[in-house]
């Protein structure tokens, strides 16, 4: 038994009600997009709830700006923006959850990045994605190329070393004795 | 700059002289800081402040990061129950339901009936209460102070059901997976539905005190707007979205456990300021009330664990007297059970929009990823856009109506 | 406060009655960071009116407080700004450490986290909990006025200390080995 059991809904959006959409979607996708998406994973088939297609990053905004505007598609919203670190070649994914508010279907697109190598940023198309993008660069060290201001967030900003990847240890503590300073460059032109 | 009032300048009123005056004329950077009566929370912003009027702004947070992510993945799925309470810890409840769906969606397993009429009406009553907390809170901030305290009385009343129903009032750690901690006692049912008949009346007091309220609509209509094309872009869910018009609402449009078999209504405004999230929410409390008072009417006795040997930890006089049911019980607290390989965002609607986990396991009794989606970190993000341009006050009010709980938004 | 543990201080008339006053006029600086803060607002509403206690006045000021309540999880980034705030106020101060995280790091033994709240500044009253329900923090509150009376809170004997301090270096220099004596009395 696993995710792929059908079981009396206690959660919605099943694969039952939008496994034939979801098909016809990834076939034009890999249509269009050819050698750009590296691998797609459908629900019935691998332990998936919803389509994950890998992009290749060099061509991930042009696949994102597709899903969020062609007809039939309309993945319009951005639900999550979020990484992992997979300790395999290359190291990290970073994951993106869209939503389509027309039939209410989920899609997830992920992009493989190995360490030091950039990603390109998601804020043009929605500007919902600035802030987990930072969080994504202070949590794992993966950084957006074309970012309004790439910095952290959540960790003080002399914090050495990135949290969430596998090899920090869950004690790592780093403390330190003052808080810094408001930036007035920031005040000049905003954050965005 | 000359000073248009009447009193005496004097060499010391300078403002050439005022240290903050960074820019060389009346602006000046004000930090509000992380320990602030109106910050919800420790959360910090610095303001480029002309008189009273914010001109630009940026915010900060993560004055209360705890790591729940990096913790996920040392502990074991039914250790971090207890974690899932501290997210939205106003409505603790919404999140033991969310992440108990999470984790038995991976492993396929499901629940008998009276374990989902529970959770629901468990996932309402934490709604009912966090709404009571953000308008209470709203409220002090900009200064009404008994709507808060009519509030918690009720926010009190509830507290003791829960406490009947699982022990604590705040961290609750209800759900397990495949279950509850328990029933719910004996006559529980009868208790809340006198509870949503008092809250009800309550709630028409409270409306009163604040709806028609001339001081109150002064200081919130027109304030803190943020429209339904912002609010798209910003990924706004929840209240704060169906306040500027956006008609999405996981209960209704993407139904799980028996929303579907519960009749309600999303309350929708249209434009997206301050006063239309608080009518969003008052009106989102009246619903709650309706959907508990059709769960308590609609639930049956019956078992509340799913049989499933995974998931299910033996009961006492099994481990006790039992060999198998001792290992069972072992093998289930020392090493956790293992959660097949697979990756799932399950969603719920919680009380401040969609709550989402994101859950990535390769096998094994630990996540290899657990993200927590929670609704505040973009609603925060579209707090500088939302009160730039506005005054000190009114961005008060705006923070307080996107209710913003450092829990979910510093993880 | 001597070898055997036991207070050694003048109490006169006035101490208890300065103390008397002092115990019921306790203005609260809620420093409310996480799930705490909310049951800190549960104790201060109607229900479990903390009010009763003195503590009405509930100041967002250092300067305008003296009993701060710490309330929730104290991070590394904001342990700096706890320090500050516990060091503008005025004495005398006292400190109540509320819920688990505050006292010492609660569940969470993770890198971001300080692990206990005496790491940076003292606490007199410590309420288990997570989080205390109101009737623990008020039990905590009324364990504070007891000590406030004794004068056995740090800040009191902090008071006490320096007054010493000043009898013995009154017509002749304190000698080094006497201040460090009391110095270590103080925090």
């Amino acid at each position: 038994m696993d995710i792929n059991t059908p079981v009396s809904t206690i959660y919605g959006n099943s694969s039952e009600k939008y496994g034939e959409i979801w098909k016809k979607q990834v076939a034009e996708l890999q249509a269009k997009f050819g050698t750009a998406i590296e691998e797609v994973r459908l629900p019935r088939e691998w332990p998936v709830e919803v389509p994950v297609v890998y992009v290749r990053k060099e061509s991930l905004i042009a696949v994102l700006d597709f899903l969020r505007t062609a007809p039939g598609f309309e993945y319009g919203f951005l639900a999550d923006l979020t990484a992992t670190d997979e300790e395999v070649h290359p190291r990290f994914e970073v994951v993106y959850q869209l939503l389509s508010h027309a039939n209410m279907a989920r899609f997830r697109v992920k992009a493989r990045v190995a360490e030091g190598e950039e990603v390109p940023t998601a804020t043009a198309l929605w500007m919902a994605a600035n802030w987990p993008e930072r969080e994504v660069w202070d949590m794992f060290g993966i950084s957006f190329s074309g970012h309004p201001h790439l910095r952290r967030i959540l960790m003080d900003e002399r914090w050495v070393g990135h949290p969430l990847r596998k090899d920090y240890p869950l004690r790592g503590y780093q403390i330190f004795p003052d808080t810094p300073a408001p930036k007035a460059e920031l005040l000049d032109k905003g954050d965005r | 700059m000359e000073m248009k009032t009447g009193l005496p300048t004097s060499p010391h009123y300078s403002i050439d002289h005022d240290p903050d005056d960074i820019w060389g004329d009346s602006r000046v950077a004000v930090n509000i800081g992380p320990t602030h009566p109106a910050m919800h929370g420790a959360l910090r912003m610095v303001a480029k402040v002309n008189g009273e009027t914010i001109e630009q702004s940026y915010c900060e947070f993560g004055f209360t990061h705890r790591a729940k992510e990096k913790l996920g993945e040392n502990r074991t799925y039914h250790q971090f129950i207890v974690y899932t309470d501290r997210l939205n810890y106003c409505s603790a409840l919404v999140n033991n339901v969310a992440y108990a769906m999470s984790v038995e969606r991976l492993m396929g397993v499901s629940v008998p009936e009276r374990c989902v009429w529970i959770r629901m009406i468990a996932s309402e009553m934490a709604r009912i209460i966090d709404h009571i907390v953000c308008l209470g809170i709203g409220a002090v901030d900009i200064g009404a102070f008994s709507f808060f305290l009519y509030g918690f009385h009720q926010r009190e009343e509830a507290y003791t059901l829960i406490e009947r129903l699982c022990g604590a009032r705040l961290t609750t750690s209800y759900t397990r997976i495949g279950g509850l901690m328990g029933d719910a006692p004996a006559g529980w049912e009868d208790d809340v539905k006198a509870w949503v008949k008092k809250t009800r009346a309550t709630l028409d007091e409270m409306d009163s005190l604040l709806t028609g309220n001339k001081i109150w609509l002064q200081r919130t209509v027109g304030v803190a707007r943020f429209g339904k094309e912002d609010c798209l872009k910003y990924s706004f869910t929840g209240p704060c979205a169906r306040a500027a018009g956006i008609d999405i609402d996981l209960r209704r449009d993407t139904p799980y456990m028996f929303y579907d078999k519960v009749e309600f209504d999303v309350p929708i405004a249209q434009n997206g300021d301050v006063f239309d999230r608080y009518l969003v929410r008052m009106e989102e409390i009246r619903q709650s009330l309706n959907i508990i008072q059709q769960c308590a009417e609609r639930m049956r006795p019956g078992p509340v664990w799913s049989e499933d040997k995974r998931t299910r930890i033996p009961e006492k006089d099994l481990v006790h007297n039992t060999m198998e049911g001792l290992i069972h019980h072992f093998k289930f607290f020392m090493t956790g059970f293992d959660v097949p390989e697979g990756e799932a965002y399950t969603t719920v609607e919680a009380a401040n929009g969609e709550l989402g986990f994101y859950i990535c396991s390769k096998g094994g009794p630990k996540a290899h990823r657990m993200r927590i989606r929670g609704p505040s970190i973009y609603h925060f993000q579209g707090l500088t856009p939302m009160t730039n341009g506005g005054m000190i006050a009114d961005m008060v009010a705006g923070l307080g109506s996107i209710n913003i709980i450092a829990g979910e938004l510093d993880r | 406060m001597s070898k055997d543990g036991s207070s050694v201080y003048f109490t006169t008339k006035l101490d208890d009655f300065v103390s008397f006053g002092r115990k019921h006029s306790l203005w609260p600086y809620p420093f409310g960071t996480s799930c705490c803060g909310i049951e800190m607002m549960a104790t201060l509403a109607s229900d479990y009116d903390m009010a009763r206690f003195g503590a009405e006045a509930i100041r967002f000021s250092p300067k305008q407080a003296d009993m701060l309540i710490v309330a929730g999880i104290v991070n590394t980034k904001m342990a700096p700004i706890l320090r500050t705030v516990y060091e503008q106020m005025a004495e005398p101060k006292w400190v109540i450490s509320m819920g688990a995280c505050a006292s010492s790091g609660g569940i969470f033994n993770v890198y971001s986290v300080t692990q206990g709240i005496d790491t940076i500044i003292p606490v007199d009253v410590y309420v288990p909990g997570c989080p205390p329900s109101p009737e623990g923090l008020i039990h905590g509150v009324m364990r504070l006025q007891e000590m406030i009376q004794e004068g056995n809170t740090r800040a009191q004997r902090r008071e006490q200390a320096w007054k010493r301090l000043n009898l013995l270096s009154r017509g002749r220099s304190s000698s080094a080995e006497e201040i460090k004596q009391l110095g270590s009395t103080l925090e």
